[in-house]
């Protein structure tokens, strides 16, 4: 029997519209990796297997009366634990939300339901998308599939890991530090922040409004260029959301590099970085040059300023979002408080983890009446200053190749202080601040097989670019493995 | 290296609704202080006559018509919350309005 | 010194930044959807409808208007606010720098405006003993603030200020103002300052004035409070009291965070909001004629003070004074009289569109009493039958031979057969008991079956008697 999850979403797709598979057996092959891998990788929070088996049937249904079929009919995909699914329980990683089932669907998923996409459940990540390493569920902490003693990066945890070991053909990831492209990259995937406003943050459940964006995780740029097309697009019901065309993303996949500026920020390569993530971005320069780019130089001055900016903006922006979480209208609320002071007060403190709640008194501080101008105010003029630097680059370049993460995967519990985990988002914060698209892309791997990952960066609404570049360094390395199972480190 | 007193870990505590127990409280004090004497480097930078950014792609608020659309039932608007009475969330008296 | 803060209710068909529908007296929590009840990833939109309520609130307050205005988070806890913060206006309101005329003891009063600004009301607690219920229904439902400056000098300023407030916002269709349903709700500053001294004192800020009748006896309440305060050698804290009108009395809200810091942000979810030339354009065109404007128009078309601010208090009252003046512009005056003496106490509190006499039949009747036709007490008759046949003024006139007698031979012979019948009489008027006139002239009139103008017959009478 063929491994029909060892094929891409493209190829399922084609093959369900064609008739060559049917789509319940693609989706009882998905259900069956997911009951082999979980175990050990923990990408999973919920497996809908009725809600999967139902919808996989109603494609092969539609399908046998004739019907036209949507881009992703049959496509199995997972979603991440902070985007809504109508009464499927969604939690955000968080006690706060045990339990709680929606009564609505995120617009993403929506779209990807439209198109035909099944939805597998619910995939691990941090608590309220707060984290870079999966550790800071409520639930449980996600491995990562090359490695089970490694982290698979966060806080879209579960999304990469379910991709890496083809538990799902596509994943919904959100990014609002880097949190598609870091697991990404961590775990071997593809990953894809759109540009901030092309997908509607409508269900996603919101960290920092500014910066959050929904993506899609995926084995290939062309897959995740395919999930890109159909979430994308104006919705009425998000006022930030753009009004520009989907973009035509499957159509400039080949287009190539001939002629293409990409720029290197000096900034994002210093000279003690990790020698294998150098590695990663030379081999990518590589390809991108032998296929005709032109490699220039850039700075991007501000670039260390990323970091104190996200870290004043982010918190804040949660600490404001979070303020909901009373455990009042839905979620877990705390037994006999003593009065409504305490109702707020053990609810929150019990249903929020360690990291949730540093970010929210972060947040409160930097927005007190005296506080504000000095930090929050300044981060956004900041912020204002690292995306000039981009507009002024991408006065000379097309592009920006970049690392993703200054290492690969580290050791689980080995992040030292909340801080340290903050410089790890060094590399990808930037991206976020300025509201521009962030492309991961696997490029080859450490000599102990840990995966590595190059992002590329570019202008508001041009995907199709990085998309473009990063068909040809996945044509030069070949489409991504996945990660081998029985998995290194397995007991 | 910064730490944050108790009292003012006790007042962003309070001002956020979280109760904390002493252990995290001390833990936060030094947690708090490092990341804010971190984000402190933002006063370097010279933001003289700079606007404060507010999207990616420069947008102004869009208009909803004054149309309804669909109400959640009320079993539904009331059916996540743990207690309810008379169709109505329920919560400690509050002594005044 | 006395500012204002009031909190108008726009009637709209949706909520601000949901689209739920606003109804009064629904069942509990069944105006609500995702975004009302502050559920995880919902997102804030805004109502076209509530932008174009605040922007006519602030053209028809001669107010600046922002042409990019921002919405603010205003955070608190509270479980009436759903999202533990309020969507409202901060360092960018849409409005500032406005006025509103008001009318006080006859005097057009300038009261100057800080500022409007759009926001979301919150829900509403229910209290039940031992537990408080939330209720939702009205948790998004649009507000305008209106806040004016610090400019009111007593509760009957403040009075005649909410009054004002309330006829505009109902002349411009943006508030249906029905104060039972809380669609004004008001708090107040007060201070106080010694005679002599060169600055006021602390603020007190005072909540919950659910009502016009609270406004004056809540504010004078805490005037008088502060006043003994000081004249006790105390000082006056700066604080926020709520007010029970029930009781008559205001309480410290002490214990509660003094002076609250509500961490204002703004909004991420909402661009800035853009009014442009062309929406005011728009907006402009439907402004209708001011209260206070058309108060002092029907002042200075002739109009008594009460009358012209009773006919105003009411926008439907005014169009029917308007279109009755139209058919009979020289009686204006008369035609508002007998609007608020006959025409009202007719239909004894329903409204205006339930009139049985039109405004041109009215006019008509107006016009007959001016030019003489008949005496103004004969007029009252006429109106009778005019609201029981549905007949106009002249051809009930005609009908029954009301016309006045102005003819001063056919008076004064008259006078003088009633001289003749009453010798007696007078007599001891001409020996000086002057209130035999009335009698005289009450002859004069039964005789004439009250068709001799009053006047006339006072004047003849009493030449008459005088041995002219």
């Amino acid at each position: 029997m063929d491994d029909v999850t060892a094929l891409t979403a493209t190829t399922l797709a084609a093959d369900v519209r064609a008739g060559r598979r049917s789509a319940r057996a693609i989706t009882d092959a998905f259900l069956d990796r997911i009951a082999a891998t979980d175990g050990a990788i923990g990408a999973y929070l919920a497996v809908d297997v009725d809600g999967a088996r139902a919808a996989a049937d109603a494609v092969d249904a539609a399908r046998a009366r004739g019907e036209a079929l949507g881009p992703l009919a049959g496509v199995p995909v997972g979603v991440k634990d902070v985007i809504v699914t109508r009464d499927l329980v969604t939690t955000a990683a968080s006690k706060i939300l045990a339990g709680w089932r929606p009564p609505y669907d995120a617009t993403a998923v929506a779209r990807l339901r439209a198109a035909g996409a099944v939805v597998l459940g619910k995939l691990g990540c941090d608590e309220f998308a707060m984290g870079s390493t999966g550790e800071q569920s409520a639930w449980r902490a996600t491995a990562n599939p090359w490695d089970l003693a490694r982290v698979p990066g966060g806080s879209s945890s579960g999304s990469a890991a379910a991709m890496a070991v083809r538990s799902a053909a596509l994943t919904l990831g959100t990014d609002t530090g880097g949190s598609i492209r870091q697991p990404a990259a961590f775990c071997g995937v593809v990953g894809l922040k759109p540009t901030y406003g092309r997908v509607s943050r409508w269900g996603a459940i919101a960290y920092a409004s500014s910066l959050d964006q929904i993506g899609p995780l995926a084995a290939t740029v062309a897959d995740a260029a395919l999930a890109l097309e159909v979430i994308a697009g104006l919705d009425p019901r998000d006022a930030t959301s753009i009004d520009a065309p989907a973009p035509a993303l499957t159509a400039a996949l080949d287009r190539g590099v001939r002629g293409l500026r990409v720029g290197l920020p000096r900034e994002y390569l210093p000279d003690d970085l990790d020698p294998d993530v150098a590695a990663a971005v030379a081999r990518a320069r590589a390809i991108l040059a032998d296929a005709g780019a032109t490699i220039v130089d850039v700075s991007l001055p501000h670039t260390r300023y990323a970091l104190p900016a996200y870290y004043v903006i982010a918190p804040a922006e949660a600490a404001s979002n979070l303020a909901r979480y009373d455990g009042i209208r839905f979620g877990a609320r705390a037994k006999d408080p003593a009065d409504l002071d305490a109702l707020y007060a053990r609810t929150r403190g019990e249903g929020f983890g360690a990291e949730v709640i540093r970010r929210i008194m972060i947040g409160t501080y930097v927005l007190r009446a005296g506080s504000y101008d000095a930090y929050y105010r300044q981060a956004q003029q900041v912020r204002a200053l690292v995306r000039r630097d981009f507009d002024r680059a991408f006065a000379e370049v097309d592009c920006v190749l970049a690392p993703v993460a200054p290492t690969p995967a580290w050791p689980t519990g080995a992040t030292p202080t909340p801080l340290d985990m903050y410089r790890a988002d060094v590399f990808t914060l930037a991206c976020n601040l300025a509201g521009l698209p962030g492309l991961a892309v696997p490029c080859g791997a450490t000599a102990a097989g840990l995966p590595l990952g190059v992002q590329l960066m570019g202008r508001p609404l041009d995907e199709a670019t990085l998309c473009a570049a990063g068909q040809v360094i996945e044509r030069a390395t070949g489409p991504a493995p996945r990660a081998p199972w029985p998995p290194r480190g397995a007991a | 290296m910064k730490l944050l007193s108790r009292a003012e870990v006790d007042e962003l505590a309070h001002l956020a609704r979280l109760a904390i127990d002493d252990a995290t409280r001390e833990r936060l004090r030094g947690e708090l202080g490092a990341i804010l004497e971190h984000v402190a480097m933002l006063g370097e930078v010279d933001t003289a006559g700079v606007e404060p950014m507010t999207h990616a792609v420069a947008m102004t608020l869009r208009l909803r018509d004054d149309v309804p659309g669909p109400t959640l039932p009320v079993e539904v608007a009331t059916g996540g919350a743990a207690v309810v009475a008379d169709g109505g969330f329920v919560v400690p008296a509050v002594i005044r309005e | 010194m006395i500012g204002l803060e009031v909190h108008v209710q726009l009637a709209t068909a949706t909520k601000a930044f949901a689209p739920v529908p606003v109804a009064y007296g629904a069942p509990v929590n069944s105006l609500t959807d995702p975004i009302v009840l502050g559920m995880p990833g919902a997102l804030p939109t805004f109502n076209r409808a509530a932008l174009v309520a605040a922007v006519k609130l602030g053209l028809a307050t001669r107010s600046q208007i922002r042409a990019r205005s921002r919405f603010a988070r205003k955070h608190y806890f509270y479980p009436d606010l759903p999202k533990g913060y309020q969507i409202s206006q901060h360092d960018e309101p849409l409005c500032e720098h406005g006025a509103i005329d008001v009318w006080i003891a006859g005097a057009r009063h300038t009261v100057a405006l800080a500022r409007i600004h759009l926001e979301e009301d919150a829900g509403k607690l229910n209290h039940d003993g031992p537990i408080s219920r939330v209720d939702l229904n009205r948790a998004g439902v649009p507000l305008c603030e209106v806040v004016t400056e610090p400019v009111l000098r007593s509760a009957e300023q403040a009075f005649a200020y909410m009054k004002a407030l309330h006829r505009l916002v109902r002349a411009l269709g943006v508030c249906e103002g029905d104060l039972e349903k809380g669609h004004l709700r008001c708090d107040a500053n007060v201070s106080v300052r010694k005679v002599g001294a060169a600055a006021f004192g602390t603020r007190v800020e005072l909540k919950n004035i659910n009502s016009f009748r609270f406004v004056k006896a809540a504010i004078e309440h805490e005037i008088a409070r502060q006043i003994r305060v000081l004249e006790g050698g105390g000082q006056v804290e700066r604080e926020t009291r709520l007010w029970d009108g029930v009781a008559g009395i205001s309480q410290s809200m002490r214990g509660k965070e003094e002076v609250a810091d509500y961490r204002y942000l703004p909004d991420p979810d909402l661009p800035p909001l853009v009014v442009d030339a062309e929406l005011l354009a728009a907006v402009q065109a439907t402004l209708p004629e001011l209260p206070a404007d058309r108060l002092a128009r029907l002042v200075a078309a002739g109009l008594a003070f009460d009358d012209a601010d009773l006919l105003t208090s009411d926008a439907a009252l005014a169009d029917y004074l308007d279109a009755a003046v139209a058919a009979a512009p020289g009686s204006a005056r008369t035609i508002a009289t007998w609007i608020v003496n006959e025409l009202l106490r007719e239909l004894g509190g329903r409204p205006i569109a339930d009139s049985p006499v039109a405004a041109t039949a009215l006019a008509e009747l107006a016009a007959a009493i001016d030019d003489g036709t008949i005496s103004g007490k004969l007029g009252k008759d006429v109106f009778a039958k005019m609201v029981a046949t549905g007949d106009g003024a002249r051809a009930i006139i005609e009908r029954e031979g009301l016309r006045q007698i102005t003819d001063p031979a056919a008076v004064r012979a008259m006078a003088e057969a009633i001289v003749a019948a009453n010798p007696r009489q007078a007599e001891q008027y001409r020996a000086g008991k002057d209130s035999l006139l009335g009698f005289f002239v009450g002859q004069l009139m039964k005789a004439s079956g009250g068709r001799v103008n009053p006047q006339l017959a006072s004047d003849t009478m009493k030449a008459l008697l005088a041995g002219a």
